[in-house]
């Protein structure tokens, strides 16, 4: 505790800083002279880190005019970072995007580069993927991979419970459920610490329970004004009646640890979970069994009976990066490379996300990820997550509501009362 | 020694010592030439890193602001009374209290008593202090992770609980609302209690042996030596200790953060853990500039209080006399 006796100086600190970069406005770098392109992005870790510099390399190589600075730095640091680096004179020149309600949020600093021009020749193959990272019909910015939810499962311990297929209703999920608990197994884990595996449920739920126009129209409206959401919850609140998850679930961690939720489905110690394509890499670090991968499948998330969702759309969301206006031009044709056919084979071999052009899909390492991707690419509707398509404090304090929820606080109205007040800016 | 006087006062001496005679007569512009080099860098750091960022927090903390974009949206203290009108923020108030009461009540006793066993002669007595204090040396995140891990159901903890036939006392330590704080509070008292017992040591070693002596000699009991002897002289650095262990409780937030990240539903939320979660983590800076300039607040009338009537007769002279 001693550690953060300076927290909110330090906190204040860092403020004083942006107050002392808002003046002054950041000089333009020549349109064709050579540009040194600073980026941010999210992978710290080996292989993709050294991936990133080689296709940066391999771009330097055919645009001499075009060099980069990059800078690896954590998820949660870019929360903190962005902020300030957009108020400043030196944000980076491509950073990491996650769109959606976020990318709104930036758009206020009036430093994201509008790209819809730029993109225009090479955007298409992207198809909806390219959706989240646009705003009032503008791009401004694009995904390099996609990422999908759906329920990792043990092929092993459903044969030992006598489950022959997965799930595709909702009934069956429940008679899965049943059978894994009297074989005296956990049927489900989830990483309830982490509040947003939580979240992945009511989603699916609301996607089950309500019409892609309903969807749209919450996401837009920032409400979830749509009785659907309140019927969704409900569905919810009977699922978790049926007790499915593993022993004080709310207290567990999504990935850290072999008692994560993660590690428990890696160590057979649970059969299901609700959880993305990036799973298996996951769990894999939490394991020693090396044919991991051929004893864990994947299925989609069961359709709802009485639903008016669309039983073939997936929750999912994707990793983008955006531009600065500084040298928009340069990093608007860098990620017209990043999501080519070329570089988008290179990425999907790595087996760290759902390629968004299609011809790269074949080079995906597993059978699963295969699976996950035609899934995807088939689905009428990507529903990104909620918390990241709303304004980032109102899917914060969704999936706190839903967190609560899961830990027997509220009911389904305080789920949707949640984002109503946290629109009009209650706290 | 039946004829000793029961006069003999077994307190230490005064400490005053004589003032160090007049120093010969300098120029008071040499003086300030001095104290304005010796002050000037520190004072330079403290106000840019301290007092200024205090300002600024106060100043963006009567905005609505998502942290883009220029300030204003102006709306006074409404940000104030937003953070103390929540339940949850007064549930993170009355955690922090919580945890700053038990911290004096269980740790202080605990680490007297430790300190004191550790400061007799007893084989192995240095790597005994070294066990003691070697959790205070690891860092607050390793401490969070490990005993996260070790207090997941089925966990390190549990299989020690029921390998001792205690199996009926298992919990589910971090997942259930009504005992996680408690929980923290265990964790906590394993980090910090090589502080306090180093702290104290300290303070034993600065009394005198002759006391014990002289007390001895008087037929005080071991009992009666420690308590009216040890424990009085002990007085500034358990003083001390607990304006440390009060701070820092009000401040708590790695240990936290790390192992429930203040759930499960707001169960074990602190107030610097709010200010993350709600003021940061949601794009909402002017909110969080207000809760942490609360927390500000709190932690400086805390140290004023604790400074004026506490801590006096220890600082008294070092302190709040006037440099001549």
């Amino acid at each position: 505790m001693r550690s953060v006796h300076k927290l909110s100086v330090a906190l204040a600190a860092a403020a004083t800083l942006v107050l002392a970069a808002c003046s002054g406005s950041g000089g333009d770098a020549s349109a064709n002279g050579p540009v040194t392109l600073t980026w941010w992005h999210n992978r710290t870790t080996e292989p993709m880190k050294t991936i990133w510099q080689q296709i940066a390399d391999d771009f330097h190589k055919t645009h001499q005019d075009v060099s980069f600075t990059i800078e690896p730095l954590q998820n949660e640091q870019f929360q903190t970072k962005m902020p300030l680096a957009l108020q400043g004179n030196t944000p980076p020149d491509i950073f990491q995007q996650w769109g959606g309600g976020s990318l709104k949020s930036q758009l206020s600093s009036g430093k994201i580069a509008d790209i819809t021009q730029a993109s225009s020749s090479w955007v298409g193959p992207l198809g909806q993927s390219a959706k989240g990272w646009q705003v009032d019909g503008k791009q401004y910015g694009v995904p390099y991979q996609m990422h999908a939810v759906g329920f990792w499962y043990r092929k092993d311990l459903f044969a030992t419970a006598g489950v022959t297929s997965p799930p595709s209703t909702l009934d069956e999920l429940n008679a899965a459920v049943a059978k894994l608990k009297a074989a005296k197994l956990v049927p489900i884990a989830v990483g309830g610490k982490d509040r947003w595996p939580d979240a992945f449920y009511f989603n699916y739920f609301a996607i089950r329970q309500c019409s892609v126009d309903a969807l749209k129209k919450a996401v837009e409206k920032t409400e979830l004004a749509d009785p659907c959401f309140t019927k969704a919850g409900e569905n919810l609140k009977t699922f978790l009646d049926t007790k499915p998850f593993q022993d004080g679930f709310v207290g567990t961690p999504a990935q850290q640890g072999a008692g994560s939720s993660a590690g428990m489905l890696a160590n057979g110690q649970a059969a299901m979970e609700l959880q993305g394509d990036w799973n298996p890499d996951v769990m894999q670090a939490l394991s020693e069994d090396k044919q991991l991968d051929s004893k864990v499948g994947w299925f989609p998330f069961p359709s709802v009976p009485g639903g008016q969702g669309d039983p073939k759309a997936v929750l999912g969301g994707g990793d983008g990066f955006s531009c600065t206006s500084r040298a928009a031009k340069a990093c608007a044709d860098f990620l017209g490379y990043l999501v080519g056919e070329e570089v988008q084979k290179k990425l999907a071999a790595t087996g760290s996300g759902l390629p968004v052009h299609p011809a790269a899909v074949a080079s995906l390492k597993t059978e699963t990820h295969k699976q996950i991707a035609e899934y995807t690419a088939n689905a009428p509707h990507l529903q990104f997550y909620l918390d990241i398509a709303f304004p980032t404090n109102v899917g914060q304090a969704l999936n706190d509501a839903i967190a609560n929820f899961f830990a027997g606080q509220g009911g389904p109205d305080t789920i949707v009362q949640s984002v109503t007040k946290a629109a009009a800016g209650n706290k | 020694m039946s004829t000793a006087t029961s006069a003999r006062p077994l307190t230490a001496p005064s400490s005053h010592a004589p003032r160090a005679g007049g120093t010969p007569r300098r120029s008071r512009t040499r003086t300030r030439l001095e104290l304005a080099l010796l002050l000037a860098p520190g004072l330079v750091l403290f106000v840019g890193f301290v007092l200024v960022p205090i300002g600024v927090a106060t100043f963006y903390s009567l905005y609505s602001w998502n942290g883009f974009g220029p300030l204003t949206d102006f709306v006074g203290l409404d940000n104030y009374v937003d953070a103390f009108s929540g339940d949850v923020f007064q549930g993170a108030i009355a955690h922090n209290l919580i945890i700053a009461a038990l911290t004096i009540i269980v740790q202080l006793p605990l680490s007297i008593s430790l300190a004191l066993l550790l400061n007799r002669k007893l084989r192995g007595r240095t790597f005994l202090r070294m066990v003691v204090f070697a959790p205070y040396v690891l860092s607050e995140a390793v401490t969070a992770v490990i005993w996260l891990l070790m207090l997941q159901p089925g966990g390190f903890v549990d299989q020690v609980l029921r390998g001792a036939g205690l199996g009926w006392a298992v919990q589910q330590w971090l997942a259930d609302p009504k005992i996680v704080l408690y929980s923290l509070f265990v964790v906590i008292t394993w980090k910090y209690i090589g502080f306090g017992v180093i702290l104290l040591l300290a303070g034993l070693q600065g009394i005198p042996a002759e006391l014990r002596e002289a007390a001895a000699l008087d037929g005080a009991s071991s009992w009666q030596a420690t308590r009216h002897v040890v424990l009085p002289l002990l007085g500034p650095t358990i003083r001390v200790w607990i304006f440390l262990a009060v701070i820092g409780s009000l401040q708590l937030f790695d240990l936290v953060w790390i192992m429930t990240l203040g759930g499960p539903a707001n169960a074990s939320t602190t107030m610097a853990t709010y200010l993350i979660d709600h003021g940061f983590k949601r794009y909402e800076f002017g909110f969080g500039s207000a809760v942490a300039v609360i927390l500000f607040i709190i932690c400086f009338t805390f140290a004023l209080l604790y400074q004026r009537f506490a801590l006096r007769r220890d600082t008294d002279g070092a302190l709040t006399r006037a440099v001549n």
